[in-house]
């Protein structure tokens, strides 16, 4: 953890890891019994589903495509094979709702044919349908989606969060794939527009892509797209949009080399890269399969979890906590940091002092001591109208600098996600009335 | 899914810096350390009672309204000992306990507590208390008055009063040196000049306080004087003279940049300072009062929620 320093005129400069040239292995995981996968689903479900596809004790082969239901496109891919034990609801973070798919190892490998059979010929909708949470999580709803039209990809050779040096690890060692996979995403996408965004001390290593080098420098929140969209691509996003409402869209480098592994090998890659940080602060990085449940992990590495420590999923600025040693690794899973009881900080329940500390550390240039005030208040509408809600892009340094430990990014989360259950609500509400 | 292992569950960031209000606190106590000594050394035991019954009756005013209020007890924070203790500071050594305890209570209860505790005063305590006893009680605080029992081998009597009252020519025999060394009479922990900026330097580089607001407070105070002194040089006196005597220096490191009652913004803390380096003189030079700082804060201190609004522009607003 970092400190703050015994000077403190100047605002903390928090530096992203840099990946040094000579690169261990990544540890490979084995899974002891069972993984868990899950599968998005719209909204909370308090019955089970009538229509569902999948029952307990069906066999589920390596690389299956495991669809829930008939009326949506939700899928998950098995990243072993096994019987299924368990088809559960789960509440994830604001209005996340998944159904959590528990698969019990078999004692054979059996490796499903269907992507392979088709992945010869690559097209925007077999990647829609089979690699939509490989490793990396591509993001082909975005590039596929026609109401916003996408002009620029960029690949983020950058981890977002400090202490990750996931996208940087899988830059170093899978270089041609991700070569293959920037020829295919090219091919398939139609979109010639590419841009890659590297540390300096990769840039040789960039250097061999068929793409414009872009290099970010080291010091936290430069990675974030939207930093990246203002200080490398000179194309602020506006307050309240997306980068894709721009035309560009975000792809991590790991999820590109997944598509190049995916069409090269005919086979969809399963496991992830993360960089798992130990309680003392070292880290390691590992690959697992996706549905890998973290206390496998933590047995392989001969980590011990005692109660009150907490596993958080993501890095220490950005990430979620989670409250079970089951929780799987997603595509998603950049990080696992493990944190002592003893160095966990507790946020308080004072009031802002006004010392100014976020507000001169925010890089969106926010006020962010009168935000909170509005935000404590549950002032949400003022607050994105009046004091720039929306220009936030949660990097959580306010959080980590202020001096009353009042928990500011949880505020600005809840806010906007109070924001947008808000607006459906008033759309479905005008729909009903126009029906 | 679940495990019968219970972990912490919480919103990011999971790190901190590590800073808290306390620690903030402790600082300011520090940093007053060399100017208080100083005075507690000059004035003696009575000194030592004021500064004593001042922070002891400030937190326990704050220890009477959290249980009033019933809400936590909030005296570990530090906050309710440090306006005591700059409240002290300003004080004659002389003060009756009476004094001090109605003081400490205006600060604590009437300047901060009312509003809501920590970080909703929109006035500094110490210097609201200060501003209502002055124009209460004013004989009290009369250093010439307060401090008649006392020879410390200096010019006994206070310097702004005898500019105020006697003009250019009854200061000439002050020294600038012996003035910022502390020779000169008033508050107990405001007379010390290099002792405050010492401390207010170490403040400025921990980070405690923003250099913005001083820097620009004395800019005010020297420039302002500097304009009255040149266009009549036989009616006030010089720049220098302004910044080292009176609650210029305290007021400046320690007054002014309390953290609720002051802005955060470059631009706003530089206004706000530079506006109450020139209400300091103006007050002194053409006003009745005789200091001007505790007055000129105060105002400023109701324009900040004004100042604030002058920001930068978020990224992504057009």
């Amino acid at each position: 953890m970092i400190k703050k320093s015994f000077f403190g005129m100047t605002k903390p400069r928090i530096e992203y890891e840099a990946l040094e040239t000579v690169l261990p292995k990544p540890e490979n995981i084995s899974i002891s019994k069972k993984i868990i996968l899950f599968i998005n689903s719209s909204e909370k479900q308090n019955t089970p589903q009538r229509d569902i596809l999948l029952k307990k004790g069906d066999h589920v082969k390596t690389g299956q495509k495991l669809l829930l239901s008939e009326k949506s496109n939700e899928y998950a891919i098995s990243s072993v094979t096994g019987t299924v034990t368990s088809i559960a609801p789960f509440t994830g973070n604001y209005g996340q709702y998944f159904t959590a798919i528990t698969i019990e190892l078999a004692n054979k490998e059996e490796i499903d044919k269907n992507f392979s059979d088709i992945s010869g010929n690559p097209t925007i909708d077999i990647a829609n349908d089979f690699l939509l949470h490989a490793p990396g999580k591509p993001s082909f709803e975005l590039l596929s989606n026609p109401a916003k039209p996408i002009n620029t990809i960029v690949v983020n050779a950058m981890d977002t969060d400090i202490l990750v040096t996931t996208s940087q690890h899988v830059l170093k060692t899978d270089i041609n794939d991700i070569k293959n996979g920037l020829d295919i995403l090219k091919n398939i996408t139609k979109i010639n527009d590419v841009v890659i965004v590297s540390p300096r001390h990769l840039m040789h290593d960039a250097s061999g892509l068929d793409a414009t080098i872009k290099i970010a420098d080291l010091s936290y929140p430069s990675a974030f797209p939207k930093m990246i969209m203002k200080n490398l691509l000179n194309n602020q996003v506006p307050a309240g949009k997306t980068c894709e409402d721009l035309g560009v869209c975000f792809i991590s480098a790991e999820a590109v080399a997944s598509i190049g592994k995916a069409f090269h090998s005919s086979r969809i890659p399963l496991a992830k890269t993360l960089t798992l940080v130990k309680k003392d602060g070292s880290t390691t990085t590992v690959s697992a399969l996706i549905g890998t449940p973290v206390s496998d992990i933590l047995n392989a590495l001969s980590i011990s979890v005692k109660k009150k420590d907490r596993i958080i999923i993501g890095g220490p600025l950005t990430g979620y906590a989670v409250y079970s040693e089951n929780y799987p690794v997603q595509s998603d899973t950049d990080a696992i940091i493990v944190q002592d009881s003893e160095d966990i900080s507790h946020v308080s329940d004072y009031p802002c002092i006004n010392c100014g500390e976020c507000v001169r550390i925010c890089p969106s240039k926010i006020p962010v001591n009168m935000l909170v005030r509005l935000l404590e208040a549950g002032l949400y509408d003022e607050a994105a109208n009046s004091y720039d809600l929306y220009s936030c892009i949660d990097c959580g340094l306010c959080a980590y600098v202020c001096v009353a430990r009042i928990p500011i990014f949880q505020y600005i989360k809840l806010a906007k996600f109070e924001l947008d259950l808000m607006e459906s609500e008033q759309k479905n509400s005008a729909e009903e009335q126009n029906a | 899914m679940h495990s019968n292992k219970k972990l912490t569950v919480s919103h990011s960031p999971f790190w901190h810096n590590g800073s808290k209000i306390s620690n903030r606190s402790y600082n300011v106590m520090f940093a007053t350390i060399p100017a208080l000594l100083f005075g507690l050394i000059q004035y003696g035991i009575p000194a030592f009672g004021v500064v004593a019954l001042s922070i002891s009756s400030a937190m326990i005013w704050e220890l009477i309204m959290n249980s009033i209020t019933r809400r936590p007890i909030t005296i570990g924070d530090g906050n309710a000992g440090v306006i005591g203790l700059l409240f002290a500071m300003l004080l004659p050594a002389t003060a009756p306990w009476w004094l001090v305890i109605t003081g400490t209570f205006i600060a604590v209860v009437l300047g901060k507590q009312i509003y809501g505790g920590i970080g909703s005063n929109p006035f500094n305590p110490s210097i609201v208390a200060l501003a209502i006893l002055m124009v209460s009680w004013k004989d009290f605080f009369d250093f010439d008055e307060a401090l008649l029992n006392y020879d410390l081998n200096f010019i006994m009597v206070y310097p702004l009063a005898q500019l105020k009252h006697f003009g250019l020519s009854a200061i000439q025999a002050y020294n600038p040196g012996d003035l910022l060394m502390g020779k000169q009479t008033g508050g107990i922990g405001s007379t010390f000049g290099l002792g405050l900026i010492i401390g207010g330097i170490y403040l400025i580089i921990r980070g405690i306080i923003r250099w913005e607001i001083p820097i620009s407070f004395l800019a005010g105070v020297f420039i302002t004087s500097l304009i009255f002194n040149m266009t009549n040089s036989t009616l006030y006196a010089g720049p220098v003279f302004h910044l080292i005597t009176g609650y210029t220096l305290i007021g400046a490191f320690f007054l002014a940049t309390e953290d609720s009652s002051s802005p955060v913004g470059f631009i706003p803390m530089l206004i706000y300072g530079a506006g109450a380096g020139i209400l300091t003189v103006l007050i002194r030079n053409i006003g009745v009062y005789v200091d001007g700082v505790i007055f000129a804060v105060l105002l400023m201190n109701l324009a900040n929620p004004l100042l604030d609004k002058i920001r930068p522009k978020a990224i992504g607003k057009v």
